[in-house]
């Protein structure tokens, strides 16, 4: 994958206008947009696209899967899979990423199996992956949390003299919380390689982004800490792309950390048991639809004659096939052990948890729970 | 004390690179209790720094350092300025190990200079043991003691699991002699360090002095007290705490956080639980008063004194 920096000054403010290299009509985009940003390759594109394709039809599986009744909830990143894969996309394996609830999709382009995201969502226990295998954290539910710990775990590589860029999602509410605040201002300070990315998708739920800030835009908040910020079109996966590709080279050889606004938008509800029909009108939904990031990825890629129609229809196999593992693996229901609630809370035993832990063995032999009958180990 | 735990924090940081040490004013200056002085000039500022003054942003970073290897040994600087950080405690900390079953730990421990009798301003005395004592996950300690200090910090830092180490702030000028390192029990075990038949009063950390004056005024009056120093809040060592009851057939816990909803009702209740048909007298707390921290002038009335304890004792029935 190639890119092309021009520069990043500390002082400028980000631009007005989201930088972008490719418009929403699919073409090139050429002058003081780009920000001196440069269009990948388009092999990196069409990766990328992949990725998005394959990512959009996983999405749209869980969903459903949630409406079957199969997940207690899925917090969907419809429309935000340019901001989420551009991003991630620029990591190495050896980078780390903080996750947060929405970014499952992300989970899925750093190699996790569909089993493994949704274990938290379907109930199973609250996180199912191996944090260490795909250096990727658990995703944090309490927002702008997980921010600290990327300052924290790229701090200690850096100490280590190991060249690992941590990389951390944020929400447009989270930016409101104490937590954001420190964390840009504790990895400035110490200069962490960190990047955080800030998808703008224009809801905290309910609350619009005008109720969250008064800043012109949320790129902006990075001047006041001294490191770069820039303003995104988050439905641009070039433009998140190159942009964040920059930043984690520029952590990666000491630069310090940098602030993304990927500006996008949630097409999907907050979670399944929202209602956006109470706050937002169906024609601003209508609006975001028609600047679909696959979508505008997709016109410039056959305008380029890139992607042909037979690897179009390789790339929908692929996700097909994904969407039906990910049916499949969620059909079957996993053997839960509850005596294992007792396992991972102490490394050293604790006296108590071995009586409680005994307490309920004996429940569970003497037939209390009938639905989990012969689950005792 | 406090050089005790300066020692402890030279010694940990000689023998593992890994230990590093953060918080605010705990480089040149030493910390406001001078714990961690001369340790920068010793270990260097990419071992020991001043971080930025935000108490969530310390123990977030120290999250982030743990899950990287690191052993993180962070200060809240004062009880009242951990409340800040408290989301990252209770969601982060205590639940890291749990929620990722087990594949990320966490071997960090909080320093958190704790309670009063040292003339503090609002803010600067408060005890905050109860609020880390119930949330799973977290090993809340608190040395009365300079060997005990230098013996559990020492602990602390080597445990793979979070540890809250609470310094109670009237006990860091306590002198005692040391040879260095010092190893006492364990850090998860209780001590009786007073021997006695009659009465076992429960403290930990400031009140165990409490505790042993009340014991000591007792005795001149023919009464026999023993004292068990608690030394771990979570978790709770039953078994010596319960040895001791069963000797004495009457119990009763000090300290200075406010008595309603505070870790006396947990000791009360556990001490109950497990030995109310070897008791003679029900479970009494002597605590604080259930108000905010008062004013320095007037914390001597708030804080609970040996008078008190040896009142609170009148007020069982002998005979019985």
């Amino acid at each position: 994958m190639s890119l092309n920096v021009e520069h990043a000054s500390v002082r400028t403010l980000p631009s007005e206008k989201p930088l972008r290299l490719l418009d929403n009509a699919g073409h090139a985009v050429t002058g003081s947009a780009t920000g001196g940003f440069g269009l990948p390759d388009t092999q990196t594109l069409l990766e990328l696209y992949r990725k998005m394709v394959v990512a959009r039809r996983f999405d749209v599986q869980v969903t459903a899967l949630t409406k079957q009744g199969r997940l207690a909830t899925y917090p969907s990143a419809y429309g935000q899979e340019a901001c989420e894969i551009g991003a991630v996309a620029a990591l190495t394996a050896e980078d780390w990423l903080f996750p947060t609830y929405r970014d499952s999709i992300a989970l899925l382009t750093r190699g996790i199996e569909p089993a493994d995201i949704l274990q938290s969502f379907r109930g199973d226990w609250h996180n199912g992956y191996d944090q260490h295998a795909h250096r990727t954290a658990a995703q944090a539910t309490p927002l702008a949390t997980q921010a600290l710990h990327a300052v924290g775990l790229s701090h200690a590589a850096r100490l280590r003299h190991d060249p690992i860029v941590a990389l951390t999602f944020l929400g447009d509410g989270a930016t409101s919380e104490g937590d954001a605040h420190e964390a840009f201002n504790f990895a400035a300070v110490w200069q962490t390689p960190t990047v955080f990315v800030v998808q703008n998708n224009q809801f905290a739920i309910s609350v619009p982004l005008e109720r969250q800030t008064r800043a012109a835009t949320l790129a902006d908040k990075a001047v006041g800490y001294g490191m770069p910020g820039y303003h995104v079109d988050g439905n641009d996966i070039a433009a998140m792309y190159a942009v964040t590709s920059a930043a984690v080279e520029r952590a990666r050889s000491g630069g310090g950390p940098t602030l993304i606004e990927g500006v996008t938008y949630r097409i999907e509800a907050h979670t399944n048991s929202d209602d956006p029909t109470r706050y937002r009108a169906a024609r601003d939904v209508e609006h975001w639809k028609r600047r679909d990031p696959i979508e505008r990825l997709e016109k410039f890629l056959v305008s380029e004659g890139v992607l042909t129609e037979s690897m179009r229809t390789e790339i929908t196999d692929a996700a097909e096939a994904l969407a039906a593992r990910t049916r499949d693996v969620m059909t079957i229901e996993a053997e839960l052990d509850p005596l294992e609630l007792f396992d991972h809370v102490y490394g050293r035993e604790r006296a108590a948890l071995l009586e409680q832990r005994a307490s309920l063995e004996a429940e569970i032999a003497a037939g209390a729970f009938a639905s989990h009958e012969g689950a005792a180990r | 004390m406090a050089g005790a735990l300066n020692a402890a924090l030279r010694d940990a940081m000689a023998a593992d690179d890994r230990v590093i040490v953060y918080g605010e004013d705990v480089g040149p200056l030493g910390g406001v209790f001078r714990v961690t002085d001369g340790l920068q000039a010793e270990f260097g500022e990419d071992r020991i720094w001043d971080s930025p003054l935000a108490e969530s942003g310390i123990i977030g970073t120290a999250v982030g350092m743990a899950m990287y290897g690191m052993r993180p040994v962070v200060e809240m600087q004062f009880d009242a300025f951990s409340y800040p950080a408290f989301e990252q405690m209770v969601s982060h900390v205590a639940k890291m190990r749990n929620r990722t079953k087990g594949r990320v730990t966490l071997p960090m421990v909080v320093r958190i200079p704790c309670a009063g009798a040292i003339g503090g301003v609002e803010h600067h005395s408060d005890s905050s043991e109860a609020y880390w004592a119930s949330t799973p996950g977290l090993t809340v300690v608190m040395p009365s003691n300079p060997a005990d200090a230098y013996s559990m910090l020492r602990e602390a830092i080597e445990s793979d699991d979070p540890v809250v180490f609470m310094e109670p702030k009237s006990r860091y000028w306590s002198k005692a002699p040391l040879a260095l390192p010092v190893t006492t029990a364990p850090m998860d075990r209780a001590e009786v360090v007073r021997e006695g038949t009659d009465v076992t009063l429960i403290g930990y950390g400031p009140t165990v002095r409490t505790a042993l004056e009340a014991a000591e005024a007792a005795a001149a009056e023919g009464l026999s007290i023993e004292v068990v120093d608690l030394r771990s809040l979570s978790p709770f060592d039953d078994e010596t705490v319960s040895a001791s009851v069963r000797k004495t057939s009457r119990a009763a816990v000090i300290h200075e956080a406010a008595q309603f909803g505070g870790y006396g009702a947990e000791v009360a209740a556990r001490v109950t639980e497990r030995n109310f048909h070897h008791l003679a007298a029900p479970v009494l707390r002597i605590a604080g008063f259930d108000i905010p921290f008062p004013s320095p002038k007037l914390e001597e009335y708030h804080l609970p004194t040996a008078d008190r304890v040896l009142a609170a004792l009148d007020t069982w029935e002998w005979d019985a």
